[in-house]
This record gives C-alpha cells, sequence and structure tokens, in this order.
C-alpha cells in the first residue's frame, strides 16, 4: 500500500521537513503519495512532485486550506485515508496540531515525533524530553505519525512526478484563520541550518541580543534561543530550542548564556558539534559540549565575530 | 460557562529520568510527581477566567492512578471548584494513551456539558501533544493549540498560537479545546490556607467502566533505551582556541 505524507507548506514553497518526511516515508516502504492542500499552492504541489521518491502529489484547493487549518485538514485527510495504511505528517506546527485528529477521526493511536522507522508497524520516538528512547509497535490498522525532521536526511531531487488534482472536502467551519504575525528573516530555517547559534537568560536582554544575531549573520546561522529567553522577551517564541520547542540537529550549534537544562538539551543535543560559552564552569550545558568556553559572552561573543572575520 | 481542565500527574520536571537496567521502561519508584506543568498553565487560565466573570465553574479531571488525587488538590488548591478522578491503572508505571484518555474524557465533557476544555498541550513523561485534539475530533469541536492568549468573545474564543514562524491568531466557535503552551499565563502557587480548603472540596472517584470506555493500549512498548552518550569533550582556553579547533578539528568552520 502506498504511503501518503501531508505536506506542510505557506503554498508558495514547501517547508524544509516535508523533505525529511519522504525520507522516513522511503523507510516504511511502498509508494509515496504527497497531499499537498492549499490555496494558489500551484507552486508547493509543484516543489513536491521534485521530491525523490515521490510518486503521485495530490493536488487540493480550496479556501478553507490557505492557513492549513486543523478542522478542514483533518476532514480531507480522513476523506482520502481508505487507501492507505501509513499517514505522515512533518513534526511541525501543522502536523502536531492535525496528526492527533486525523488519527482520532480514524480510532488509531497518533505516533508523535517518529525518529527511526524500524518496520511497517514497529517505531523509535523519545519520551521524557529524549531522555529515553521508546520502540514502540502500533496493533492499528493505520498508522498515523508525525517525523522529527531533525532525525531525517531531506530527499533529494527528481524529475517532476505527476501532479493529480483532488475536490476539496466538507468545511466543517468551526474555526477561522484571523491573522499570522511571522517575522520575515534572511537567515536560514532554525530547523534546516548547518549552523545554529543560539542565546539564553545570560545575554540579558532583547538589545543585547543583537551580538548574537549579527555573530549568526557572519556565519550564515540561525538564530535560537532558551526558553528563558523567549519568556523574558529577549527573542520571539518561534527560535525557542527545546523539547516543547523546535528540535535542531545542525553541524554546529552554539550555547551562548544557556545553562543546559534537559529542557533545552533535548532540542539540541543531537547536533554533529556544540560549543558552550557560559561564565559559569559548573554549568550542566559543560557536559555535553564538545568545546567549552568559560567566559564572559560580552567579551567572548564580540571577540568571536572580529577573528572570523 | 463552565471550564473543564484535564491534569496529569507526571514526573516532575526537575527529576533526572533513569531507564531501567532491563529495558523494560523508566525508574518511576520513589520519584517526585507533580502536576505536568502545561496543566498547571491551564488550570491558571481557567482561575483567570472565573475570576474575570467568564467562567461560572471551573472542573478538574485527571485520569490514572489514585494518587493522581494529589494533582487534583492541587488544582483546587489553585483555585478549581470540583474535580473527577478516573481511575484507570493501579501501577504507576502504566500510561494510559491520549486516545483512551480522550474517550475518557469525551465522556466527561458530555456529562458536564462545559463550554470550554483548556488542556496541556503535551505531557512531559510521553510526549505525545496529541489529548486535546482527539479529544476536539471526537466531540467534533475546533481546537486552537499551543495557545498565548486567550480571549472569550460572545460564543467565540479568540486564540492566538504559538507557530512555527511566529504567532498566529484563530477564531473558534464555542465549545472547543484549546490547549495552552508556556506563554499563556505564569500560574500562581496555591496558599496555605487554599491548600486547607481545596481539601474539603469536591472529588468524585469514577472508573472507565463507569463510561464504557475501553483504555486497552493501541501501542506495545518494545523497548526503551538511554539515548546515545555523547562522549565529553574539552574546554578551550580562549577564543583564539576556539576558533583554531573548529576550523582544524572539527571542520565546521
Ligand atoms: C514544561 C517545561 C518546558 C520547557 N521547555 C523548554 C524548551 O523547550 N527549551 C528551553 O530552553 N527550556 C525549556 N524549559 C525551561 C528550562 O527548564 C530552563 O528553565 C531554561 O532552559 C533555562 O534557560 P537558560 O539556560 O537561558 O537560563 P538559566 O538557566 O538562567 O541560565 C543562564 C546561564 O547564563 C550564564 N550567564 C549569565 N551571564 C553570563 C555572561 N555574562 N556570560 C556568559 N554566561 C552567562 C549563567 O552562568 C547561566 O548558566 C522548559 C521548562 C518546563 C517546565
Ligand atoms: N491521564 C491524563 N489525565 C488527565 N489529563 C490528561 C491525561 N493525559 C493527558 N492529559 C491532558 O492532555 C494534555 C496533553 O497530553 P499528551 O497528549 O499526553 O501530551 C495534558 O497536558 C493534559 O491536559
Amino acid at each position: 500500500m502506498a504511503v501518503l505524507i501531508v505536506a506542510d507548506h505557506d503554498n508558495a514553497s514547501l517547508n524544509d521537513v516535508t523533505a525529511k518526511t519522504v525520507s522516513a516515508a522511503k523507510a516504511i516502504g511502498g509508494d509515496v503519495h504527497v497531499l499537498v492542500a492549499g490555496k494558489d499552492a500551484g507552486p508547493a504541489a509543484e516543489a513536491a512532485a521534485r521530491l525523490d521518491g515521490v510518486k503521485k502529489v495530490i493536488h487540493v484547493e480550496g479556501d478553507a486550506y490557505a492557513h492549513q487549518l486543523a478542522e478542514p485538514m483533518a476532514e480531507l485527510v480522513r476523506s482520502l485515508a481508505d487507501a492507505y495504511e501509513h499517514i505522515l505528517f512533518p513534526s511541525a506546527s501543522m502536523g502536531k496540531s492535525v496528526a492527533p485528529r486525523v488519527a482520532a477521526l480514524l480510532d488509531v493511536m497518533v505516533l508523535s515525533d517518529v525518529t527511526a522507522v524500524k518496520g511497517p508497524d514497529e517505531f523509535e520516538r523519545p519520551i521524557y524530553a529524549g531522555n529515553a528512547m521508546q520502540v514502540v509497535r502500533s496493533a492499528d490498522p493505520k498508522k498515523v505519525m508525525t517525523i522529527r525532521g531533525a532525525s531525517f536526511d531531506a530527499a533529494g531531487e527528481q524529475a517532476p512526478a505527476p501532479i493529480e488534482t483532488a475536490p476539496a472536502a466538507a468545511d466543517p467551519g468551526l474555526s477561522e484563520w484571523v491573522e499570522d504575525k511571522l517575522a520575515a528573516s534572511d537567515r536560514p530555517e532554525l530547523t534546516s541550518a548547518r549552523i545554529v547559534i543560539s542565546g539564553g537568560r545570560g545575554v540579558g536582554s532583547a538589545e543585547n541580543f543583537k551580538i548574537i544575531e549579527r555573530l549568526a549573520d557572519k556565519l550564515g546561522a540561525a538564530v535560537g534561543a532558551s526558553r528563558a529567553a523567549v519568556d523574558s522577551g529577549y527573542a520571539p517564541n518561534d527560535w525557542q530550542v527545546g523539547q516543547t520547542g523546535k528540535v535542531v540537529a545542525p553541524e554546529l550549534y552554539i550555547a551562548v548564556g544557556i545553562s543546559g537544562a534537559i529542557q533545552h538539551l533535548a532540542g539540541m543535543k543531537d547536533s554533529k558539534v556544540i560549543v558552550a560559552i557560559n561564565k559559569d564552569e559548573e554549568a550542566p550545558i559543560f557536559q555535553v559540549a564538545d568545546y567549552g568556553l568559560v567566559a564572559d559572552l560580552f567579551e567572548a561573543v564580540p571577540e568571536l565575530e572580529k577573528q572570523l572575520g | 460557562m463552565k471550564v473543564l481542565v484535564p491534569v496529569k500527574r507526571v514526573i516532575d520536571y526537575n527529576v533526572k529520568v533513569r531507564v531501567k537496567a532491563d529495558g523494560s521502561g523508566v525508574d518511576l519508584a520513589n520519584v517526585k510527581m507533580s502536576m505536568n506543568p502545561f496543566d498547571e498553565i491551564a488550570v491558571e487560565e481557567a482561575i483567570r477566567l472565573k475570576e474575570k466573570g467568564v467562567a461560572t465553574e471551573v472542573v478538574a479531571v485527571s485520569i490514572g492512578v489514585k494518587q493522581a488525587q494529589e494533582t487534583l488538590r492541587t488544582a483546587l488548591a489553585m483555585g478549581a471548584d470540583r474535580a473527577i478522578l478516573i481511575e484507570a491503572a493501579e501501577d504507576v508505571t502504566q500510561d494510559i494513551e491520549p486516545l483512551a484518555v480522550a474517550k475518557l474524557l469525551k465522556a466527561v465533557v458530555e456529562e458536564e456539558q462545559p463550554g470550554l476544555v483548556i488542556a496541556g498541550k503535551q505531557a512531559i513523561d510521553n510526549d505525545m501533544n496529541a489529548t486535546g485534539q482527539m479529544l476536539a475530533a471526537l466531540l467534533g469541536w475546533p481546537q486552537a493549540t499551543f495557545a498565548s492568549e486567550l480571549k472569550i468573545e460572545g460564543d467565540h474564543a479568540v486564540v492566538t498560537r504559538e507557530v512555527d514562524g511566529g504567532l498566529q491568531t484563530v477564531k473558534v466557535k464555542l465549545p472547543a479545546i484549546v490547549t495552552a503552551d508556556l506563554r499563556l499565563n505564569e500560574p500562581r502557587y496555591a496558599s496555605l490556607p487554599n491548600i486547607m480548603k481545596a481539601k474539603k472540596k469536591p472529588l468524585e472517584v469514577k472508573t472507565p467502566a463507569d463510561y464504557g470506555v475501553d483504555v486497552s493500549p493501541r501501542l506495545t512498548v518494545v523497548s526503551t533505551s538511554e539515548p546515545p552518550a555523547r562522549k565529553a569533550g574539552v574546554k578551550v582556553a580562549d577564543v583564539a582556541e576556539l576558533v583554531s579547533k573548529l576550523k582544524n578539528e572539527a571542520g565546521v568552520l
């Protein structure tokens, strides 16, 4: 049976996690179909068709899908579910909201944040903020899951697969989109950047966060933050890295003024190389850092920027 | 409007979790248990709605072992009016899956007829992030997940959500399910007099059989293991050494 992936996109382009989800689908086996539901989502559908391994794109247009609201999205996926045994969502805001809703409509359990495919009905996922890894076997007739991008490589390119259009499902009309407040940025996406530099409470203010941002721009890096930095208003919510924020696994992760609470480690400890800059030599972040620098960040970060210049 | 708040008893977020040597799960014997942090935020939001005169009654519900009574007492001490415990397990290591929890909550909702359910976004033990969405599906209600702001306007809730690229505001018809994210509010601590008062507030005990719900799991745990450990790194003396290591040793710059 084919595997269905529900694409995460903004109509104009695909979110990177979708390409990583294709790799998880290939590991399960069978043809890979991608559902692109949106409004004027042609470009996203074309991008999905070019992902290596995709056999077919199902493109559904409708006002109700313009912002991929959970209720109409779940109805649509349910209406297509008969043909699939596995339904995969990228583990990002849309998938985390919609996948459990779809699972409940199908009376099956959801498999959240899958990090490895062990077989067609066996999957690995982290629990307790990644302090334990669990392999679970699903006895359900359908497997609905979200795929953690940081654990899979992005699928490459191919000659475009066919795009079929399909009709919209009934809109339950329960919710309305009001507005998005999304920061536009030229920086790479946090979840797919090669280098991430994150600041914590130690950075001290939104103003001071600029030194982190300047270093990031010099390195072509994405900027992340600890929960404490976000809660204090130094950084926007979508920069939060951790158990309940974004999970990243870049080549290089630089933690600045971050103590290294388990909830933060949960979001970055699979990075290839970890650097910690902290003035407290006892800070737990040093236990996971490949390179630790005990220093005042207000001296070390500008110096680092200078030496890289 | 009545507000229902599901609260889960979980390992305290400060406890360092240990995987059992035989790979059968994590060690929960004699560890500190607390209310799931996101559920504290959910309870706080419900109480604030009551304080503003928007909500008339706040009912806390927990599903699990009998010790979850303590979690419910915490909710009552914070300001919830009543509590319902559904005793669905005897063994503290047995976790009731979100689908089963959602089915039980659906039955409670049908009995209690709340206008709003505020759940946590995620339980910090199983990290499922599923129950609220599943309950919304089973009830055919709208859902607003990852809320950082909640306003009730007539028969709608206007909810600001923390999403991938920033914030999104949606308007959902009531009754609805909202799941609380970290920045929705800062939960209060229960005062000693309120902890005393909470002991006298009503706490009803039920079983899944009372609601005719089968809680048997759909997922079987094959193994539980420690994540791969990172090998200890080195301390560098200064920025120059750091740059040199990153360039020459790690090859990432
Ligand atoms: C339910 C729940 C979910 C959570 N989810 C997350 C999550 O997803 N992500 C997350 O990050 N956290 C999360 N947390 C919070 C987590 O427990 C910690 O509170 C948080 O990570 C601490 O952030 P911090 O390291 O920036 O701050 P602190 O722990 O206060 O550390 C600040 C560090 O800065 C250093 N410092 C101060 N000044 C300087 C200076 N001038 N130069 C150098 N170093 C300096 C200090 O030595 C200290 O180590 C969660 C908590 C809960 C309860
Ligand atoms: N056993 C339970 N008892 C009460 N509420 C629960 C239970 N399990 C989950 N919940 C609620 O659902 C939310 C999300 O949990 P989960 O889907 O398990 O991550 C929690 O924050 C609680 O509000």
